[in-house]
């Protein structure tokens, strides 16, 4: 049993405390994981990624080969079709459709959603819409991460337990803000 | 043991820190600077060792050189091209006789995710004749830092671990062993310290005599593994570091994987290697880096009757890093099916400096100021403020190595470039800036030294720096720099038409010039902004 996500995004986006949340959920449930992610020049407002790999045996490469990623989680439009080739032929997109334009050459977002549906299981979810919702735009990543849970090996308990750990020196209401996130974005996928 | 999640870096401090450290020293740098970040937020929770931000990474080296003199456990970390910096402490101290145990850590950069080139740090152990460990995990950054202070202090030898940025940003989980006391204090002998030709002869001739007993340790070592498979006799692979991970994880069932030597210290395991030699018939070489092994194996004439396969012969990418599926392909296994789409869409999106960044402010007014100057030149430097020659600033024309704006300036200005125009930033300056504009300053060269003052490192996440403000003016003060010409103009949109003006006067000036353009780095404006809010 394994499973090899990409996490996709724009620098600042928050990819790197989804892949918080799985990690330690995958730990407490008993899995090896290994996550690649990057830091330094690349992560300044340009496309980032995270490579998470979760499996109950020894897990070699930190880098998931083409072809080999059963998910594609991403808090960006454009950036969920950037690794698409990392998808075996079964994969599935799980991502926003809130454009993030920070170049000037961003494609028409009609187009890019279109490509998104070309793929044979793409779940599309307006984050922004859903976080303001939720109480605030900043909650995205949660709602993201929500939306695709349901295809996650780990289990919903953990992931929400993690969400405490990781906003709880930020206080009760943003705590309770991203768990409502997670729930809603969770409801907007089924 | 406990179980604790963690970056390659970190695994690396924390096995530092219950090998019985006693002070890290480190100078900032992708992908190198979570080592001395993970100690730094260790030093409230385990006490007794020091670790520090030093000013640049030979003064970090030489800081630990001065533990080890006092018989005490210290680790220096740094990116693969501060240990260039760092290059005279650390091929010195191979001759030195180590007494406490030094570990060097460097984090190489394949594929130059945040870096100017990809050299590899296994050359520089080869080169320093030292040992040197390659892990492929989480457990063995820990496991091999923690055996390379003791190789360090059974040997003398400073011992590097050497990283790659795929390991070192990679989170794992690890298991932690037991924690070791600090030495005692114990001072080094004068004769074994004192590199002068009568000391460092018998130092170096000792340093030669031991490597037959380095070579017998690493044929030894567990950490380097030999499989050999009687079943088939054409293929035997040596994989080092994470290429091993890049093989096997191509063999789903590991029965199937040929004959393997994984090879993890270095100078490299002669005996183990030779065996796997003799073996088969192709041997393939995986390394991360430069083709190190293959080239050692292949000399000038190769092996007699084999076929050795690697990088040099294009069986693997020569450049960047490497790639399951890179591995997958020398293997001669086919690629793996995937998704495929219209990647005519995919539009670039380059790293590009944060909304409400100073330096976007410093390039505006720079580029305005130099558009009645078509033949200007800025020479730039390493930090954020190299993203100006991306799109939109386009505003720098070079960036070589920590401190080079300045000194190329110089240079360009001697033979007639005008204006000449340095960009540094304020923790380059202390880093490397200071020597050459003391050189510039002794034969008042006309060229224009902007100081990009974010009060940080920023690039690498905002680590404290030596010089900003107020002591950066005096710096330059102190170098000789005249009073009139040191000016501080603060990059915002409303100061622009100031500080063109600004730029403009003192590139006129006929003489140096320092512009320090001076604002917090908004990055750690918003940081306190969300403390204070807490």
């Amino acid at each position: 049993m394994k499973q090899d996500i990409i996490l996709a995004g724009v620098g600042g986006q928050g990819i790197l405390s989804i892949a918080f949340v799985i990690d330690n959920a995958a730990l407490k449930d008993g899995l090896n994981f290994k996550q690649a992610e990057v830091h330094g020049m690349a992560q300044r407002g340009g496309a980032v990624q995270s490579h998470l790999r979760l499996s109950k045996s020894h897990i070699f490469s930190d880098l998931i080969p083409k072809g080999e990623a059963d998910l594609i989680i991403s808090v960006e439009p454009l950036e969920s079709l950037r690794y698409v080739e990392y998808l075996n032929p079964d994969g599935c997109i799980v991502t926003s459709t809130n454009p993030f334009c920070n170049i000037p050459d961003y494609p028409p977002i009609e187009d890019v959603l279109m490509e998104i549906r070309s793929v044979k299981k793409a779940v599309l979810i307006d984050s922004e819409k859903i976080a303001k919702k939720a109480g605030s735009s900043r909650a995205q990543n949660m709602v993201i991460l929500g939306a695709a849970s349901k295809y996650l090996m780990v289990g919903e308990e953990a992931l929400m337990e993690f969400i405490k750990v990781l906003f709880r020196t930020r206080g009760e209401n943003i705590v309770n803000m991203n768990l409502r996130a997670f729930q809603v974005g969770k409801e907007a996928a089924s | 043991m406990a179980r604790e999640i963690l970056l390659g870096d970190e695994a690396v401090a924390l096995g530092a820190i219950h090998a019985g450290l006693s002070a890290g020293y480190s100078y900032p740098g992708t992908p190198a600077s979570e080592i001395m970040e993970y100690m730094i937020r260790a030093l409230n929770k385990e006490s007794g060792f020091k670790a520090t931000w030093c000013v640049n990474e030979k003064v970090a080296y030489e800081e630990a050189l001065g533990v080890s003199f006092a018989g005490k456990r210290t680790l220096v970390s740094m990116k693969h091209v501060g240990l260039n910096v760092a290059a005279d402490p650390f091929m010195n101290s191979a001759i030195t006789r180590i007494n406490g145990g030094l570990v060097v850590v460097v984090a190489d950069d394949p594929g130059m995710h945040s870096s100017q080139n990809e050299q590899d740090s296994r050359y520089y152990a080869h080169f320093a004749h030292v040992f040197c460990f390659e892990p492929s995990n989480h457990q063995e950054a820990y496991d091999m830092t923690r055996s390379a202070f003791d190789v360090s202090e059974r040997f003398n030898i400073p011992v590097m671990v050497r990283m790659v940025t795929r390991l070192s940003h990679s989170r794992s989980r690890i298991e932690t062993r037991e924690i070791k006391k600090e030495n005692p204090i114990c001072y080094g002998q004068g004769q074994d310290w004192t590199l002068l030709p009568m000391n460092a002869r018998r130092r170096f001739a000792h340093l030669v005599s031991v490597q037959p007993e380095l070579i017998a340790l690493s044929n030894k070592s567990p950490f380097n593994l030999l499989d050999l498979k009687d079943h088939d006799k054409s293929l035997g692979i040596i994989a080092s570091g994470i290429g091993y991970n890049y093989v096997m994880e191509n063999y789903s069932n590991q029965e199937n994987c040929p004959s393997l030597l994984k090879v993890s210290t270095y100078p490299l395991p002669e005996a183990l290697i030779a065996k796997l030699v003799n073996h088969v018939e192709t041997v393939l070489v995986v390394e991360e880096g430069y083709p190190l092994i293959e080239q050692t194996i292949k000399g000038l004439f190769g092996i007699p009757e084999k076929k050795l396969h690697g990088k040099l012969t294009g069986h693997l990418p020569r450049t960047g890093e490497l790639s399951p599926d890179s591995v997958r392909e020398a293997l001669g296994m086919n690629p793996r099916e995937h998704l495929r789409i219209d990647s005519s869409i995919l539009a670039s999106r380059p790293p590009q400096l944060c909304q409400g960044c100073p330096h976007g402010d410093t390039f505006n007014a720079l580029n305005q100021t130099l558009e009645s100057y078509p033949k200007a030149s800025v020479f730039s430097d390493i930090g954020c403020y190299t993203l100006g020659a991306l799109p939109p600033y386009k505003a720098v024309d070079s960036c070589v190595c920590m401190g080079a704006s300045v000194s190329m300036a110089k240079g360009g200005a001697e033979v007639g470039v005008f204006p000449s125009v340095a960009v540094i930033g304020d923790s380059t300056f202390a880093h490397s800036g200071i020597t050459p504009l003391l050189d510039a300053m002794a034969s008042n060269i006309n060229m224009t030294v902007v100081i990009v003052d974010n009060a940080a490192v920023a690039m690498t996440g905002g680590q404290p720096t030596f010089a900003t403000g107020e002591k950066l003016v005096k710096i330059i003060k102190g170098v000789g720099a005249p009073e009139e010409h040191i000016r501080v103009i603060v990059p915002l949109p409303k100061n622009l038409e100031k500080n063109i003006q600004v730029i403009r006067e003192e590139i006129e000036h006929n003489g140096l010039s320092v512009i320090i353009s001076l604002r917090e780095c908004i990055q750690e404006t918003k940081k306190k902004n969300k403390k204070g809010a807490k």
